[in-house]
């Protein structure tokens, strides 16, 4: 009997081993596609609905973190890829992507429908374009009255005294929206007085947060009245009835676009094909339109609700090859500099 | 004498090979050698005693003669078949440990019919022979109970029971009785060994306890620092020690420094005696022994010489009452120092009228006065 | 006289080369199986992680060879590194980076202008380096010709070498190195509290008649139930800018090292007071009886019989607690602020800045100040076993009202802050919109919307804790067994020993790195494993492994030595012993083996955080995520769900062992 139980305790264990293996090679009918992505969250579940309109045989396998996990995830896997494809994901970790060769050039169908600023310029594009996403500040009126704080129109407000501990961003070194704020400045100040700008930012910074939605959020909820986040967010956090207003710095904004790109070697290069194809159709856009106020489809862009209307003629002439060829020196040097805030001081 | 001779011994010898035979065992434990080339023959329905003092080697003999833990060099012979290197599930023993290790999830009767199952015998007769067992054991109607609602000496029956259940050639005991208090020890001692003699199994017994080994064993052997000092009888190994060793781990002795006269007499203090014939070289120190029940008392001899042959005149020192005998300490300006202690009946006390403070005269009897040689014996 | 020792001068007998039993193969088998699964799932990933730490990578200016033509023909070749020791433009240590440096290609002309009409020709001579043009990868060996405005978008990447250059970098860079400083003072300031705290806690339960002992037991044990990180939560609507409470920290912002600290004493309490109520329950009542009698006051017995009858549980606490905090990390992620800790750092390297190297390096840094804590702590360990003596009587508390007075109230007040954080998180994530809108709603479990996972993080992690449980029991007992009954196998036997011991001092951050250097390697066929529930599995078993090893360890020992000889003389297999007394006798134990799995694989971040995949998102992860993209309301509900899931987790262990204990009364009343 003892032996019989062994047995069945054997095959038991077996089976549960092999379900867990089998259940990460699981292929069923349809085509599953792994999907890396960094859209946010609570607009998974309609992109791939939308999509599965069209292509009901290709099942979506969301893998989504904030820019900056996502990026590192895919350069820890380069030498043994997960990623089918990225859709919707920055576009300078893109071309931080492309430059270690990871990338599958395709062009896909209907290219000529975008904006040219929206893809790569190779003859076979590495990436597409999706949507711009836009920096702005979220300010929170009922904290800023209750504190005398007027609303900061410009980034060198935000240097001003009046706004010590009252403002708070995104880390670069782990947010997308972090690194392009900090490009954005460097490119708008240039490279000395950006670092100048930001310098004196810092001291009124209560703290870095780790992803570039948080400071918006905690503007939202009051707990630091100034938040440098993203417009895109701003707009939402007001549709939840937060007492916020978005601004628009007046010197620009920086921006980032989220784009897609296959994966090379990914074994469903069909598949993804198929999914690079539809995400710059019309209807793909349209959908991006729902959260984004710029979108890769020429002519098609709506205004987005809660968006200032002077968000679009304030973007900046982004230069992301200087955003990803740079990234690296750019982050030690914010580290280096800002890095250790709150420290005691001896 | 060899090591392998069996006419020491008095056992009658039905078969020409013994039943068990083991020949220059050693077992080491990294540098420690726990077993230095012991040999030994058992003969077929023998209950032998493993006895010497903790560390002494004999529960890894009985471990090497099991295979629980196998000699590094030396053969095991049982039945005729070597089974020096195999392992204990092919060999062919009932084994009792000191813990007696009954299982503690499992009723009396799973724990004896532990070693039944799986043997492709009939349920109907496995529960027989459980009943059997525990009839032999004297532990009818226990089988639905636990071991621990069972006392130490049920338990240490129950072992028992489940170690001769599978009917083996060899059954060996680890300590059996020595948890047990000293009633149901002596109890118990007396059981097993009628168990044994009506089963006629080869049993060989490990223990620590001279009473247990004298009282049980058809031969006792001891055992010192991983080495086997004497083979034999109860009797004999009482009456005959051939070693210093032996003869003071078994039973009491008297042990004065004296020096060799002759190969057959010793001086002590200013007395020369005589002894056991022995092998000593004249004028060498030695250890001059006797058992204090072998020292007969005398009246005081009243002439000149305080000696005459083996006897002379002590006095008594001290007397310490110990319920059926009276232990008394003897000295004398004629032993230099030395002292002796015999064990009188109360009724010679009372005759002989000996008190502390007294003078008695005492004969130590050649025969019973052994010389050692205290260099060789540690 | 004759001896019964044959003479010496005999040749010596035979050597005996034991025969090996059906059984001995068989458990031979099983220790390699499962010494193989330490070995893949500890030593062999740690060594990877260890030799990672000691790549490099170095722009090799050897490697590039340079022509300039300035209209009048192409100069002869040179290397980028002949220029470099002419110009002397850059010095050794900043040709020194990571594996995603770069360096541009103008940086050996001097005097370059992209307007020039210079042409620039360059190749690469190593197979596997590269250049890059911009963004596109140039990987060939051939010469390229580049006009000056073109040159300027070109930049050099490094090779990898090996190397301490790593290091070298760390302890220059001085916001990481202050990192250090940080950890050891958070450290050794949450020790002192939590072991003062707890000291007390565990002297009023054992010294005191106080009522609701029992009460107060389980609130301390609260903690242990939730992730680390769910303090800090709390801590946020308690003290933050909104906070219920803020007042009381007069302006000082709960983000640093006062919230660190804070919650660090939380979620350490319970660990300090096992360790402590252990060592003050086994003091002997002799020595105080011997006290009284001597007429030394309370105070004078209390420093001469209770402290040094509990140093050794004092000590262990400690390290225990010291080492729990040090290697934390979803703490000071959430209330920490830019206070910078050695757990945290790793995760920015790796996960912010991508320097996987630099990871390893800071992980190597971390596992300094855990493996000394462990050890210590073995050792004093081993130390209070010797300490108890069998013949010890335990202390009886005597009622004295007073005391039991100030006991109950101290207890209160600690067991009040403990469940008051649960508490308050229970009550955030019940709100709409603080501070703005405070109706109650259950929005905040709607997950689905949020970072994180969702409601299929939830049911990952139930999954993971489940088979975290199994497989986990599964390989700690059986392995524990193997070490613990087999005879023979010496070395493999404390190799095994040694591996088993070694989790409790890995910090679980270093771990998962580990495992990403190891089964995401593309040579490693159990590569397969990587981003599934099984890499999952096996890291957190192997995480909680040495605990684990230890319960069952300690249960083997009480079963008697001698069962497995008993059934090879009865000719029975190990196996039906082992199912038939072994499991069964100690099965309070297998389940408390399983519900420690269940509950910490339930909660822990650090292992998994570099692990997961979309599919095996889990819920700990998700509240660190939720509460990373601000979505903090929602973070504590998660953590809410996770501690009921424990706590229903733990009703069923206690009613299962309640069940099993009453049946199996009959044979566990122990006799004598």
């Amino acid at each position: 009997m003892g032996i019989k139980i062994l047995k069945n305790l054997n095959i038991a264990v077996c089976a549960v081993f092999l379900s867990m293996v089998g259940f990460s090679n699981f292929a069923g009918a349809a085509t599953d596609l792994t999907v890396y992505t960094a859209v946010e969250a609570e607009d998974l579940k309609k992109y791939a609905e939308t999509f599965n309109q069209d292509h009901p045989d290709i099942n979506i396998k969301w893998v989504r973190d904030s820019t900056g996990i996502v990026t590192a995830k895919l350069l820890a896997e380069k030498n043994n890829p997960q990623a089918d494809i990225v859709w919707g994901l920055a576009a300078t970790s893109l071309l931080l992507l492309k430059s270690e060769g990871m990338l599958e050039p395709y062009k896909p169908k209907g290219l000529e429908n975008l904006d040219d600023k929206f893809y790569d310029q190779d003859p076979t594009p590495s990436w597409v374009g999706m949507d711009a996403w836009v920096a702005a500040v979220c300010f929170n009126t009922v904290e800023g009255k209750a504190k005398n704080l007027t609303a900061p129109g410009s980034w060198k407000d935000l240097t001003k005294p009046m706004y010590k501990g009252h403002v708070i961003m995104p880390n670069p070194n782990s947010s997308g929206t972090g690194f392009l704020d900090v490009s954005s400045w460097l490119q708008m100040f240039g490279e000395k007085g950006g670092w100048e700008y930001m310098d004196a930012l810092h001291n009124n910074i209560a703290r870095y947060t780790h992803s570039g939605s948080k400071p918006c959020k905690l503007a939202a909820a009051g707990e630091i009245p100034i938040g440098v986040s993203f417009a895109f967010r701003g707009a939402r956090s007001k549709e939840a009835g937060a007492p916020i207003e978005i601004i628009v710095p007046q010197e620009g904004v920086g921006w980032d676009m989220e784009a897609s790109a296959i994966i090379a070697g990914t074994e469903k290069l069909e598949a993804a094909k198929t999914l690079m194809d539809w995400s710059i159709t019309r209807k793909a856009n349209e959908m991006y339109n729902s959260a984004y106020a710029v979108v890769g489809y020429k002519g098609i862009a709506k205004p987005v609700k809660h968006f200032p209307p002077t968000l679009l003629s304030k973007m900046i002439k982004n230069d992301f090859a200087f955003a990803a060829n740079n990234r690296k020196r750019i982050l030690a040097e914010w580290q280096k500099r800002y890095d250790s805030k709150s420290e005691p001081k001896n | 004498m060899s090591a392998l001779s069996k006419d020491e011994t008095t056992s009658e010898t039905t078969k020409n090979t013994p039943f068990l035979r083991i020949s220059r065992l050693t077992k080491k434990f990294g540098d420690f050698v726990a077993l230095n080339d012991v040999s030994l023959d058992v003969n077929e329905g023998e209950f032998v005693c493993f006895l010497g003092p903790s560390g002494c080697g004999k529960t890894t003999f009985l471990r090497a003669i099991a295979g629980l833990d196998i000699q590094t060099s030396g053969t095991v012979e049982q039945a005729n078949v070597d089974i020096s290197a195999l392992p204990p599930s092919e060999r062919d023993f009932g084994i009792v440990f000191q813990s007696y290790a009954l299982f503690p999830n499992l009723t009396v009767e799973k724990n004896v019919s532990f070693g039944l199952e799986n043997q492709k015998i009939p349920r109907s007769d496995i529960k027989k022979r459980v009943d059997e067992l525990l009839e032999l054991v004297g532990l009818p109607e226990q089988e639905t109970k636990f071991p621990s609602q069972l006392s130490g000496g049920q338990q240490q029956r129950i072992a028992l029971a489940r170690a001769i259940a599978t009917s083996p050639g060899l059954l060996l005991l680890d300590e059996p009785l020595s948890a047990l208090d000293a009633k149901v020890r002596a109890y118990l001692r007396h059981e097993i060994k009628t168990l044994q003699r009506r089963l006629g199994v080869t049993t060989i017994m490990v223990t620590h306890d001279q009473e247990e080994a004298l009282t049980m064993a058809d031969r006792i052997v001891v055992m010192n620092q991983g080495a086997i000092d004497q083979i034999g009888t109860p009797t004999e190994i009482y009456r005959e020690p051939k070693t210093l060793f032996v003869a003071d781990f078994i039973g009491a002795m008297n042990q004065v420094k004296g020096r060799v006269v002759s190969s057959s007499s010793v001086s002590l203090g200013s007395l020369e005696l005589k002894c056991r014939d022995h092998e000593l070289p004249v004028g060498q120190e030695a250890v001059i022994a006797i058992r204090p029940e072998d020292i007969v008392p005398h009246k005081k001899i009243e002439n000149s010489s305080p000696q005459s042959g083996n006897s002379f005149n002590v006095k008594v020192e001290e007397m310490e009452f110990l319920g059926s005998f009276w232990r008394v300490q003897l000295s004398d300006e004629l032993l230099e120092g030395a002292h002796l202690i015999v064990d009188l009946s109360i009724n010679i006390v009372l005759q002989m009228n000996i008190d502390a403070g007294n003078q008695i005269s005492i004969d130590l009897p050649p025969d019973r006065l052994w010389v050692f040689n205290p260099a060789s014996e540690e | 006289m004759a001896s019964f020792n044959t003479s010496k001068n005999l040749p010596p007998a035979p050597k005996i080369h034991p025969k090996s039993s059906r059984d001995d193969r068989m458990m031979a088998g099983a220790i390699f199986v499962i010494g193989l699964y330490l070995v893949i799932a500890l030593a062999l990933p740690l060594y990877t992680m260890l030799s990672k730490s000691f790549t490099t990578a170095v722009f090799n200016l050897q490697n590039y060879e340079f022509q300039v033509n300035k209209g009048d023909g192409w100069s002869e070749p040179v290397s980028g590194y002949q220029i470099n020791e002419s110009l002397s433009l850059l010095k050794p240590d900043e040709l020194i980076t990571s594996s995603d440096g770069r360096l541009a290609a103008t940086t050996f002309f001097p005097d370059f202008n992209f307007r020039s009409k210079t042409e620039y020709r360059l190749r690469q001579l190593d197979e596997n380096g590269s250049f890059l043009v911009g963004t596109q990868r140039i990987a060939d060996t051939e010469w390229h010709t580049y006009p000056a405005n073109k040159f300027r978008r070109i930049v050099l990447r490094p090779s990898q070498s090996s190397g301490i250059d790593n290091y070298i970098t760390y302890f220059s860079t001085p916001a990481l190195f202050r990192s250090i400083q940080n950890s050891l003072f958070i450290s050794i300031l949450t020790t002192l509290i939590t072991v003062g705290l707890a000291f007390g806690f565990a002297y009023a339960l054992t010294r005191s008649r106080m009522p609701f002992k029992g009460g107060f037991r389980l609130a301390a044990m609260v903690p242990i139930l939730v992730p680390s990180l769910l303090p800090g939560i709390a801590l946020v609507y308690l003290f933050g800018n909104q906070g219920m409470i803020k007042e009381v920290l007069f302006g000082e912002p709960i983000y640093g090292p006062i919230g660190i600290v804070i919650g660090s004493v939380f979620f350490t309490f319970p660990h300090a007071l096992i360790i402590i109520t252990t060592a003050l329950a086994i003091s002997d009542a002799r020595l105080y009886e011997a006290a009284v009698s001597l007429r030394a006051s309370p105070w004078k017995t209390f420093w001469t019989v209770t402290i040094p009858g509990a140093r050794y549980g004092l000590i262990s606490a400690s390290f225990v607690v010291f080492n729990l905090v040090i290697t934390d990390f979803g703490l000071p992620k959430v209330i920490g602020g830019q206070y910078n800790m050695l757990a945290v750092d790793i995760y920015k390297q790796v996960i912010g800045q991508q320097n996987f190297e630099m990871g390893a390096v800071v992980s190597v840094v971390l596992l300094i100040p855990a493996l000394s804590a462990f050890t210590i702590d073995r050792y004093v360990q081993k130390k209070q076993v010797a300490q108890i003596s069998s013949r010890s009587v335990p202390y009886e508390p005597k009622s004295n009202r007073k005391f039991d007075m100030i006991c109950f109230f101290y207890c209160a007040l600690v067991a009040v802050f403990i469940v008051g954080l649960i508490i308050i998180c229970q009550y955030a994530a019940l709100i709409k919109l603080w501070p703005y809108n405070l109706n109650l709603s259950l929005a905040n479990y709607n997950f689905d919307v949020m970072d994180g996972g969702g409601w299929s993080s939830y049911y990952n992690s139930i999954k993971l804790a489940l088979l975290t449980a199994l497989t986990g029991t599964l390989v700690v007992f059986f392995g524990a067994y193997m070490v613990e009954k087999t005879n023979g196998f010496l070395f493999t036997r404390s190799a095994f020993q040694f591996l088993a011991m070694m989790p409790m001092a890995i910090p679980g951050m270093v771990l998962g790195l580990a495992y990403i250097f190891f089964f995401n390697h593309p040579d490693n066929p159990l590569g397969t494993i990587y981003g599934t529930m099984v890499i999952l599995v096996v890291c957190t078993v192997t995480h909680f492994y040495t605990v684990s090893h230890l319960t069952a360890v300690t249960a083997l020992k009480q079963m008697d030595r001698e069962f497995e000889a008993v059934a090879s003389s009865l000719k029975q297999p190990f196996y039906k012993l082992f199912a038939k007394v072994t499991v069964p006798v100690c099965m309070p134990s297998i389940l408390d083996i399983s519900i420690y799995l269940f509950v910490n694989a339930m909660t822990t971040v650090s292992a998994v955080i570099f692990l997961y995949s979309p599919d095996t998102a889990l819920a700990s992860i998700a509240v660190m995520n939720m509460d990373d993209a601000g979505d903090i309301a929602p973070a504590a509900a998660m953590g809410m769900m996770i501690f009921y899931t424990n706590v229903i987790a733990r009703l069923i262990h206690l009613f299962v062992t309640r069940k099993l204990m009453k049946s199996t009364q009959a044979w566990r009343t122990r006799q004598r």
